[in-house]
């Protein structure tokens, strides 16, 4: 089944944002919903965007007035850098609790729930395999409080899917994603004048290029996939690859004893280096993707292709500094969607649904608590 | 609707083997982290000099070595830092007739202790985990050699040389079983005598955080130097192949099965070896 009117938790990551804007040119996907907590960061035509935090109740209300037949969940903080402890942990396990609880119910239109999970969930210790596929155990249990979290995520999924078998749940597990717009721990990383690694050790990473973050979840939003999915692009590079693909030398400025010590020194330095980093600095990871090929995704970059696409992004980094980019402007965005004074050529998106759409989605928005959003 | 959306969703390919990465002709490490460069740089210089004049390998049997397909080499090990495996991976270079790459398996602590991680991960050693022989062997059809006896062999004191342990609990003819790949067995005399282990000392071993902390002619009181091998003469005999094909369905759970089957093929390794020691006049010239 191909997804048709779609929900997008999290619109406002970069991973929400690009997956939103590849829907809206389908024509074929009616309405698209994007809900966040913060101002979308991507340029966004036809998708509604709606304000709300992670009540289950509100956004039960979404999905049944709008009639969702598609939830894809993207909302999994994956980098610890980026979100205290607790906020993490908020967002990860009870949010998903919620956003799964909004899907589910007996008389609920969703068809489909797509979730973003990540390869953190296999974490990265000495007894791993060298390829993850979708049925392993982690051998040890979580160290840090990333995994813990995203590994508690995923039994909600789980649990959830066993409850609901008329719900397709697909699982898309990522690894470490790279490329020109993205801002993670490890573009940071990669971004400084050297790589810096652990003394003797040369772990093995494997990436995927941000067009396959969307590429993925759109390929699960159009096609059937049940179950657990790896999505990382082919090939797994060892570290010093990765530094001499970017041109830049290795530096094991990190001791093999006390890591997390002088990982902590660092931060003085401004290098911010989160403990599932340190992990995967020493172990490395790689995953078996070919399950995903198999249910016929076809990626767009390889491992190597996406460190070259961020090389070539850090080497331009110095000139495009400064510009802003887009900053999402409320007033702005209102106007040109529903103001009369606006040519309905100009009109953002609206154009091309019909009346009867139109009017749907107006008393979509009505029945949202306070009616149409207001500041 | 559009006409993409319109088109069923493609029909799955039940073989993975259809599904690995193609090969990116610029890249010099493979997946599993081989160099190309070092792994090169160390065969053209010490494994060169070991195999043709410091051991003088002499080699047996290669001919049942496959030319393709996967298949799972099973050796005996011994010797404190044993030189084994690289000796067998250049035999099958030298002597085959199609030379083939052979992926080592390591233990897991090889991963986690610094440098040797990286070292032992460039020139071909890959972490013993099932999955990874699984791969190697049925997926990417290549190579793989293990020493079932594990640390169990290499730990063991010159006097009990050649005297083969344990051969696990019959794991790895259960991984060859599963991949549908014959086993190899392969005996191979000099490491043990290339550098006997005098006496185990727990202390150290704990101290260090290795596997075994061994007391050799040469270690540790030379330091560095204690890595150097003896010079003695190597042998290596490759035996016919054992099929697993026969090995199916119910027969993997059968532990015991596998376990007989992983114990006859040790005692045709012990009796090789000891027709190899029996026709040699001097473990230094052969």
């Amino acid at each position: 089944m191909s997804a048709r009117r779609v929900l997008i938790t999290g619109v406002s990551t970069y991973w929400g944002g690009r997956l939103a804007q590849a829907l809206e040119r389908d024509r074929s996907v009616e309405a698209i919903i994007g809900v966040s907590p913060d101002d979308p960061t991507c340029e966004l035509d036809r998708t509604e965007f709606v304000r709300v935090g992670t009540q289950h109740a509100l956004l039960r209300r979404i999905v049944r007035a709008a009639e969702i037949d598609t939830v894809v969940d993207t909302r999994l903080i994956v980098d610890s850098v980026t979100a205290p402890p607790r906020a993490a942990h908020e967002n990860n396990v009870i949010g998903t609790m919620n956003v799964l609880a909004a899907c589910g119910g007996a008389d609920s239109p969703v068809r489909k729930v797509i979730v973003k999970s990540s390869a953190h969930y296999y974490g990265s210790e000495r007894d791993d395999p060298a390829f993850f596929t979708e049925e392993m155990e982690r051998p040890h249990p979580p160290r840090t409080a990333l995994e813990k979290d995203v590994v508690e995520a995923e039994r909600a999924v789980e649990a959830f899917a066993t409850r609901n078998p008329g719900i397709t749940v697909t699982v898309l597990r990522f690894a470490n994603a790279l490329g020109p717009d993205l801002r993670t721990s490890h573009t940071a990383l990669l971004g400084l004048p050297a790589v810096p690694s652990i003394l003797g050790f040369d772990p093995r990473y494997q990436f995927i290029h941000e067009d396959d973050l969307h590429g993925a979840l759109e390929h699960a939003a159009r096609h059937t996939l049940p179950g657990v999915y790896n999505a990382a692009g082919d090939g797994v590079l060892a570290l010093s690859e990765v530094a001499s693909l970017l041109g830049k030398p290795l530096a094991p400025v990190l001791p093999p004893w006390g890591t997390g010590l002088a990982a902590g020194a660092m931060r003085a330095l401004r290098v911010r280096i989160p403990p599932e980093m340190l992990q995967q600095l020493r172990y490395g990871r790689g995953i078996d993707n070919r399950r995903l090929k198999a249910a016929g995704y076809v990626f767009r970059a390889t491992s190597r292709e996406a460190v070259l696409a961020l090389a070539r992004h850090l080497r331009t980094r110095a000139i495009t500094d400064g510009d802003p980019g887009y900053r999402y402007e409320r007033e702005v965005e209102e106007f040109l969607r529903w103001s009369p004074s606006v040519r309905e050529s100009d009109r953002l998106g609206l154009e091309r649904l019909s009346p009867e759409q139109l009017s749907e989605l107006a008393r979509a928005l009505d029945s949202l608590p306070g009616g149409r959003p207001e500041r | 609707m559009s006409a993409r959306a319109a088109l069923p969703a493609p029909a799955p390919s039940d073989d993975p083997r259809h599904h690995l990465p193609a090969i990116e002709p610029d890249r010099r490490i493979s997946d599993w982290g081989r160099s190309e460069r070092i792994e090169g740089l160390v065969d053209r210089t010490l494994v060169e000099f070991l195999y043709h004049y410091w051991f003088r390998c002499e080699v047996e049997g290669i001919e049942h070595v496959p030319p393709t397909g996967g298949a799972l080499l099973v050796a005996n090990h011994g010797g404190a830092l044993p030189p084994d495996a690289s000796m067998i991976a250049k035999a099958i270079k030298e002597e085959h007739s199609r030379p083939r790459p052979l992926h080592l398996t390591v233990e897991h602590f090889f991963k986690g202790y610094p440098f040797l991680s990286m070292f032992v991960t460039k020139i071909g050693g890959v972490p013993a985990h099932p999955a990874n022989v699984h791969r190697l062997l049925h997926d990417e059809q290549q190579l793989v050699l293990v020493f079932p006896e594990g640390a169990k062999g290499t730990e063991k004191l010159f006097k009990d040389r050649y005297k083969l342990r344990r051969f696990g609990r019959g794991g790895f003819v259960e991984a060859a079983a599963r991949a549908g790949v014959p086993i190899v067995p392969v005996a191979v005399v000099g490491a043990e005598e290339a550098m006997p282990t005098i006496a185990q000392v727990g202390l150290l071993k704990r101290l260090t955080g290795l596997i075994y902390f061994p007391i050799t002619p040469l270690f540790p009181h030379l330091g560095l130097l204690g890595a150097a091998y003896l010079p003695a003469k190597f042998r290596i005999r490759f035996l016919p192949p054992v099929r697993t094909d026969r090995l199916a369905g119910e027969a993997l759970d059968d532990r015991g099965l596998l376990q007989e089957i992983a114990d006859e093929i040790r005692g045709r390794i012990q009796d090789e070896v000891l027709d190899i020691i029996g026709d040699r006049r001097s473990v230094w010239l052969g």
